[in-house]
């Protein structure tokens, strides 16, 4: 049995130490925001917040979350910072298909909390790890910079 | 809250009703749709009827297999509340289709938007017309349809306010969600008169009144946010990988590495004991060609997705590769030059090339290599089945659902009525999730077993393994050239193993709509034109990508125009200007091609003013001509596809180790009128990326017959800092009372050319080979 703490809840979960959180998120506990992309730490899909640092949920086995506290794409909205990001994908149009923009929003997220005012190569730096096959990567930008306050990004 | 009241006696999407629902369409079409329903023939999925039926051409939605419906009875319900539910039945892959599709029959009903749900149709195309969401249609197809529609309900409304209060309905006018009797100023809202307007005549069509244009209160505005972004955002929106169904099991699937490979055994043991692994069950490979049915293998069926996995790693199989065990990208490289440098199957013969070019001042030659691409969309493949009183119900991102929906029908041996193919959003599909496989697999594993739920996952090395491959092509491009170093000869040889041979495994030929992608429908201004195209053997499975033929055909038609520019030292926009020639309507048959993406010759002309006009538009947005430091440089590429008109600045700088950035591109689409300018900007944006990446990364090659790639550590696509740092998108104003051109799709083609005759300003180094990797790299 391991202990997890998602979103602020406990849950004890029967299943092998070395299963990903991200199956646990997704077909145990019904956390669904969070993506499956490409199991390798190699897109960025499955980005959640361990203890504010963002981590990829497909590499990360449970057994290594014993103390920590997990926030998911379906909380980060009760953070100011978490909210201001998801308000400004919204108002940009950011996303086309959306799949890959939990990741990225839980990635924008935990760069601004680090980085208030990021430069154009912090955000590149922060973001190079979240592929968007649909190609958003402007409107990204431009997101990041209007939730960090910057008046009149444009996408 | 009361239970919404229908315009019709059902809620539009329940497919469990037996009601038949009253439908506007023309008799004759419809016979003609029946007949084409029955023929079963797979490859007629989202191929225009005029290349499957014989009897006179049909054209635009009325060549799609089961056409157009507008019938608000179909797509319209409204609540006592007043909300109005709008059905959506295109699939949205990204593309912004539910929001784009609504908006317009919203607009027509002059609905309050803050009070419009959509409703996601499932796979039912007699009732719903055509939903295979592919080939740039949607809005093009159903922009008419769904404002008759929209028009049709609004005066359904206006009909039971004057009946209710007894004034001529002339009397009455629908604005945002009421109907107000304008010389009195009473008013009654949608939700009060759903009732009494279900009870009212359908207008016929030629009485139903489409606004004016200037009217819109949506169309055409760019104001509605995206419909999906609030759930998107927050994790909330569901995508074909986030089914979860009571008692869903999971299964990933071992499926052959070489095309047309078999399983000759297979050992579950060490699969079976992996914690959670509950099953291993063998999916029978379809005989012939694969079409859109399931490669076969061996699936491991679990509690969840990850001991699935686990249990795949453990099976131990016997395979027989079959006769594509030696399929190698590089021999196969030659084979397609060696095919490109004899004379092959002339499909088009404008004057004659060969005596032209022989008389030719000059005679320039020039080959261009485009390798396979693998879709890969951010969510790999993934659809959920369960089976229960001898019906199957599906889940998935599928772009045809009626594909899906005929296939699980047949697999399982099941009347097409007993399946029931519910539509997710898509994470990501271009064209990809245009083939169901993964649909018939779920359904198959469902069955197995005993019809408790299942989800199939792909992962994204079975999704870079068992793709249906883009093609990979050698153009080989010959010129003849007058004193000035125009072509007055044209010669180009395509080849590439045509899509056709997933249908039919012996195609060994483009067909008409691959080289009606930018090969033979070349619109030059020059009078001895060749177009051949040798034969070529498919050894994988070949399908669809976003753009299609039109990405290798413009890269090499686009590159060769800037050679024969840069030979004739002239400015390569003034040159491309000048081979298009003076602004021209063009009968596409004139240019040998039968099948201008299933459209119209007579309504969708291909016009070279238009398309001088994106090139022109895009370059004085660019600032063309401007002094450009060292190291950098624009390139220009303009082409026509799936009846729109797009070109492309590229703005590039490659640096001392030969690194290629890419400070801005100007795009610019001639489209015809917008629905969403917004989204038409956001595909654009898109296809500039995409384009870049297969320019810049794209390749899966084979070995062993097997694809190399496993992940985006190997099958690299652009990320932040490889995308361009700015993309400016221009859209030429159209006109609402003119054909709609396409716009998901003809925004990638011209931007691999682009970019490599930018290379070339910026270098003086020519690119004739995607991907550009490290062929810069000093």
């Amino acid at each position: 049995m391991t202990k997890l703490n998602i979103n602020g809840k406990p849950y004890d979960i029967d299943l092998p130490a070395d299963t990903p959180l991200l199956w646990v998120l997704r077909d145990e506990l019904g956390f669904t925001g969070t993506k499956f992309g490409c199991g390798m730490a190699l897109c960025g899909a499955c980005t959640v917040h361990i203890d504010g640092q963002p981590g990829r949920a497909c590499v990360t086995p449970i057994s290594s979350l014993a103390n920590k506290k997990v926030v998911t794409i379906e909380a980060i909205g009760a953070d100011k910072v978490g909210k201001a990001v998801q308000t400004a994908w919204i108002d940009m149009g950011v996303p086309q298909c959306g799949y890959c923009q939990a990741g990225q929003i839980m990635s924008a997220t935990a760069l601004l909390k680090q980085k208030p005012k990021p430069t154009d190569a912090d955000i590149e730096a922060a973001m190079a790890g979240n592929i968007c096959r649909c190609g958003t990567y402007g409107r990204i930008r431009a997101a990041i910079k209007q939730a960090a306050g910057e008046k009149g990004a444009t996408a | 809250m009361n239970a919404p009241f229908h315009l019709t006696r059902m809620m539009a999407a329940d497919t469990t009703s037996t009601d038949t629902p009253l439908v506007i369409a023309n008799v004759s079409r419809r016979k003609f749709l029946q007949a084409s329903a029955l023929g079963g023939l797979v490859l007629a999925v989202g191929l225009p009827a005029s290349l499957r039926a014989e009897g006179p051409p049909k054209y635009g939605a009325d060549g799609m297999p089961h056409g157009w419906i507008d019938s608000p009875l179909v797509f319209v319900a409204i609540g006592e509340d007043g909300i109005v539910s709008i059905v959506c039945h295109r699939s949205e892959m990204g593309q912004g289709v539910r929001t784009g599709m609504p908006m317009i029959v919203a607009d027509e009903l002059e609905a309050d938007w803050s009070r419009v749900r959509v409703v996601q149709a499932t796979g039912d195309e007699a009732r719903f017309g055509n939903q295979d969401t592919d080939g740039s249609r949607s809005t093009r197809h159903f922009f008419m349809p769904m404002r008759r529609c929209g028009a049709a309900a609004r005066q359904m409304l206006e009909a039971a306010a004057a009946a209710s209060w007894k004034v001529p309905v002339g009397e009455v006018q629908a604005k945002n969600s009421e109907v107000v009797h304008t010389s009195t100023g009473r008013r009654l809202g949608y939700g009060a008169l759903a009732k009494a307007a279900a009870s009212m005549p359908l207008p016929v069509s030629d009485s139903i009144r489409l606004k004016d244009p200037s009217q819109f209160r949506y169309i055409g505005t760019g104001k509605l946010k995206l419909l999906d972004a609030q759930d998107i955002a927050t994790g909330n929106a569901q995508y074909g990988m986030d089914t979860r169904l009571p008692g869903m099991l999971y299964a990933v699937v071992a499926r052959p590495q070489v095309y047309g490979g078999k399983v000759v055994s297979y050992d579950p043991a060490a699969a079976l004991k992996v914690s959670g692994v509950v099953r291993v069950v063998q999916i029978d490979a379809t005989p012939g060609a694969p079409q859109f049915n399931p490669l076969g293998g061996v699936a491991v069926i679990a509690r969840n997705t990850w001991a699935a996995m686990q249990g795949r790693n453990a099976l131990k199989i016997v395979w027989d590769d079959g006769p594509n065990a030696s399929y190698d990208s590089v021999a196969y490289k030659a084979t397609l030059e060696e095919a490109a440098r004899k004379p092959g199957k002339v499909v088009r013969d404008d004057g004659n090339f060969t005596t032209a070019a022989a008389s030719a001042a000059k005679r320039i030659t020039a080959e261009y290599y485009l390798p396979h691409l693998a879709h890969a969309s951010m969510e790999p493949p993934a659809a959920s089945a369960r089976i229960a009183d001898g019906k199957c119900e599906v889940w998935g991102c599928f772009q045809s659902p009626q594909a899906a929906r005929d296939l699980v029908a047949k697999r399982l041996e099941m009347p097409v009525e007993n399946v029931t193919v519910n539509v997710t959003l898509l994470g990501g599909g271009f064209g990809r999730k245009s083939k169901p496989d993964y649909g018939i697999e779920a359904a198959v594993l469902s069955k197995a077993m005993d019809g408790k739920p299942v989800k199939v996952v792909w992962t994204r090395d079975d999704d870079l393994h068992n793709d249906y491959f883009h093609t990979v092509s050698v153009e080989h491009m010959e010129a003849g050239v007058d004193a000035k170093g125009l072509p007055v000869a044209w010669l180009h040889r395509s080849v590439a193993p045509t899509i056709v041979s997933t249908f039919d495994a012996e195609a060994k030929q483009e067909a008409n709509w691959e080289l009606g992608m930018g090969v033979i429908n070349v619109p030059f201004a020059i009078p001895n034109i060749r177009i051949e195209n040798p034969e070529a053997i498919a050894h994988t499975r070949i399908g669809w990508f976003r753009s299609v033929s039109n990405i290798p055909h413009a890269f090499a038609v686009q590159s060769f125009v800037a050679e024969l520019a840069a030979a004739a030292g002239r400015d390569p926009k003034d040159f491309l200007l000048e081979v298009i020639g003076p602004a021209r309507v063009v009968n596409p048959q004139m240019l040998a091609d039968t099948w201008n993406h299933g459209e119209s010759p007579e309504r969708y002309p291909v016009d070279t003013g238009r398309l001088r006009g994106v090139a022109e538009l895009a370059a004085k947005e660019a600032g063309w001509g401007r002094t450009m430091p060292k190291g950098s440089g624009l390139g220009i590429a303009a082409h026509y596809s799936f009846v729109s008109y797009v070109a492309a600045v590229v703005e590039v700088v490659v640096n001392a180790k030969g690194e290629v950035t890419i400070p801005r591109v100007d795009i610019a689409i001639d489209c015809g009128a917008t629905v969403n300018p917004d989204r038409v900007r956001a595909q654009m944006q898109g296809a500039c990326v995409m384009g870049v990446s297969a320019a810049t990364l794209g390749e899966i090659s084979f070995k062993g017959g097997r694809a190399q790639q496993d992940n985006f550590h190997q099958y690299e696509v652009t990320r932040m800092p490889g995308a361009p740092r700015e993309i400016r998108v221009h859209i030429v104003p159209g006109d609402y009372s003119k054909p709609l051109g396409g716009v998901g799709e003809p925004g990638v083609p011209p931007v691999p050319p682009a970019l490599c005759n930018a290379i070339f300003v910026a270098t003086g180094k020519r690119i004739r080979q995607l991907p550009i990797r490290d062929q810069l790299k000093a």
